[in-house]
């Protein structure tokens, strides 16, 4: 008779960190979503580029009112041309030079004013915690797009009272994940020694903490990039973000409501919107499991989080 | 304890943790420990150990009594940065895997050791050669913290209190997560390092043959309070406390006799929280 294999219970702990046996999976994980990530990085890429080298590369004048009106694509343009004998592609092209870097702008923007508050409520504790998280709850009681419309409304139209609008709705998530993460750390043994050490609370927040909740933060802020662009061409769209003539893909689709027999005016601008949103999101993904702290912790081998 | 000012006094400590009714997990200890020398505090599980420990370095709030390092009284760790003077006592955790941040390279780690002695206009000193009193390899400075096992793990947590060379080391159970080969060997290494050092060292323990071999004084706590306390081999030769004897009896011996501990009776229990002045302070035979 054989001996039975002796199944010993930390081989059947999951939460057990050292066995290798549960790293396989998420590293199997990582490289199903690799592919669409890096398909994701390149046309996020691309589209910073047109957005770099837009003057270069546009065809034509994206404002010029030089063209036969409501041509359809491959008549003369690729694209065609709107009611107003503007080359549609030219705005497309155009439109990413307003959309991107301000769509950046806002998430580079969020992430600093959540991650400040939720850091500073999270470390602080006590009255500072509960008045900045019951604001963060305020705020996040509002449906965000509504919340948004009501305040680009007030500011009057324009692209950068847009940007603030959308600012002002979307700190609040970055604050809530900050305040999470650098609660569950500040008990934690390595930032416990670095106070015995005579670390300030601010020493303590930049040397010990924050490198290790950045990879969340980023995670959420590359996926938040899609959703911002979509807040503000949605903006945009409703007539409260760009104003006409610039081309913006948002106010280029509100506008091709009014002509839906020339289907190529909104299409177009659409498929723009949609591809960079899926783009950034496929990135997210991606990032969300190179960064995961749970794997990381499996390949690191310790708790980061 | 000869005439020479202790490193760190506790006087009537009191921890209490919330609850209904409050849970009083430190009932009134006073403690002293002199320089150079290792204090060992060991009980059972959920007898206060790492309460009285916490409360001693200031991360546990205190519901009374009170705390000298030297003459200074020590505050609990708020919000308000330690002061020089207070890093000159540091702590040593139970999890090696925690005790280290990450996504920072052990020697810079060590470093803000060096720093805090620095700031108390003591000598500075090499990370690289604080891995190598560790028993670790100096070139190891730039790696991080997941490149190394656990017993390595905790030996650089130990090269970072000690480059702050500090006057009081905390313990709290160092060696309960390290396997039984390397737990000896990182008990002897403290306490070889804090003596050398003239470091007082409080090492918190469940285990009592490593606790006799490197205390010089012991400490048993039975729920909150110390119920025998002194000469760590009076106490072993010749416990007094029932606890402490039954504490003492629960060591298997390997004597090929075959003899396993029995468990203590429920009537055993009862005489445990009697209090017998004889069994404290107790000398050297």
């Amino acid at each position: 008779m054989t001996p039975r294999p002796v199944i010993t219970t930390d081989e059947l702990d999951p939460t057990d960190a050292k066995r290798p046996r549960w790293r396989r999976p998420r590293v199997r994980l990582g490289r199903w979503s690799a592919p669409l990530g890096i398909a994701g990085a390149l046309v996020a890429v691309v589209w910073i580029l047109v957005a770099i080298f837009a003057p270069i590369i546009e065809p034509h004048d994206p404002l010029a009112q030089n063209l036969a009106i409501l041509q359809p694509p491959g008549q003369g343009t690729l694209l065609g041309t709107d009611e107003l004998g503007r080359d549609v592609l030219s705005r497309v092209l155009s439109g990413a030079r307003v959309t991107i870097p301000l769509s950046l702008l806002l998430v580079v923007l969020s992430v600093l004013i959540g991650a400040v508050i939720g850091a500073v409520a999270g470390f602080f504790g006590g009255w500072v915690d509960e008045l900045m998280m019951r604001i963060t709850d305020l705020v996040m009681a509002f449906p965000t797009v509504i919340l948004a419309m009501v305040i680009a409304a007030s500011l009057g139209a324009s692209l950068l009272n847009a940007v603030l609008a959308a600012l002002i709705v979307s700190w609040p998530s970055y604050a809530r994940l900050t305040r999470g993460l650098v609660l569950g750390l500040r008990s934690s043994n390595y930032v416990i020694s670095g106070r015995l050490l005579g670390f300030s609370p601010l020493r303590s927040l930049w040397r010990d903490i924050a490198p290790n909740i950045l990879g969340p933060i980023l995670v959420l802020a590359s996926l938040d990039i899609g959703t911002a662009i979509l807040l503000l061409s949605g903006l945009s769209f409703l007539g409260l973000g760009a104003k006409p003539p610039t081309a913006e893909w948002g106010s280029m689709v509100a506008d091709a409501v009014q002509n839906f027999d020339a289907w190529w005016l909104g299409v177009f601008p659409g498929l723009a919107i949609l591809s960079i949103v899926v783009a950034f999101n496929f990135v997210g993904d991606a990032l969300r499991d190179a960064l995961d702290p749970k794997a990381n912790t499996l390949r690191r081998g310790g708790p980061t989080l | 304890m000869t005439g020479t000012a202790p490193v760190l006094r506790a006087d009537d400590l009191v921890v209490e943790y919330r609850g209904r009714p409050p849970l009083r997990a430190v009932d009134g200890v006073s403690l002293a420990i002199g320089p150079g020398e290792v204090v060992a505090l060991v009980g059972e599980s959920g007898c206060g150990k790492s309460s009285l420990a916490r409360a001693v370095i200031g991360i546990e709030k205190r519901a009374g009594g009170t705390v000298l390092l030297g003459e200074a009284s020590v505050p609990v760790l708020g919000l308000r940065r330690r002061t020089p003077q207070m890093t000159a006592m540091q702590m040593v955790f139970q999890d090696p895997d925690s005790s280290l941040n990450p996504r920072r390279r052990v020697g810079e780690q060590i470093t803000d050791g060096v720093r805090a002695a620095l700031a108390r206009g003591l000598a500075g000193s090499d990370p690289a050669d604080w891995l190598d009193r560790v028993g670790l390899d100096p070139e190891t400075v730039n790696r991080y913290a997941y490149e190394f096992s656990g017993g390595q793990k905790q030996r650089i947590a130990i090269a970072r209190a000690l480059a702050a060379r500090p006057r009081l080391l905390v313990a709290d159970e160092p060696i309960s997560a390290l396997d039984a080969s390397t737990q000896t060997s990182v008990a002897a290494l403290m306490r070889s390092l804090s003596v050398e050092a003239g470091a007082g060292m409080l090492f918190i323990s469940h285990d009592l043959s490593v606790v006799r071999r490197i205390a010089d004084r012991t400490l048993v706590m039975y729920r909150g309070r110390i119920v025998e306390s002194g000469h760590t081999e009076t106490i072993w030769a010749d416990p007094i406390h029932p606890y402490t004897r039954a504490l003492l009896a629960a060591i298997p011996i390997p004597d090929g006799a075959g003899n396993l501990p029995v468990a203590p009776l429920e009537e055993d229990r009862a005489t445990w929280t009697i209090e017998l002045p004889d069994a404290l302070e107790r000398t050297a035979a």
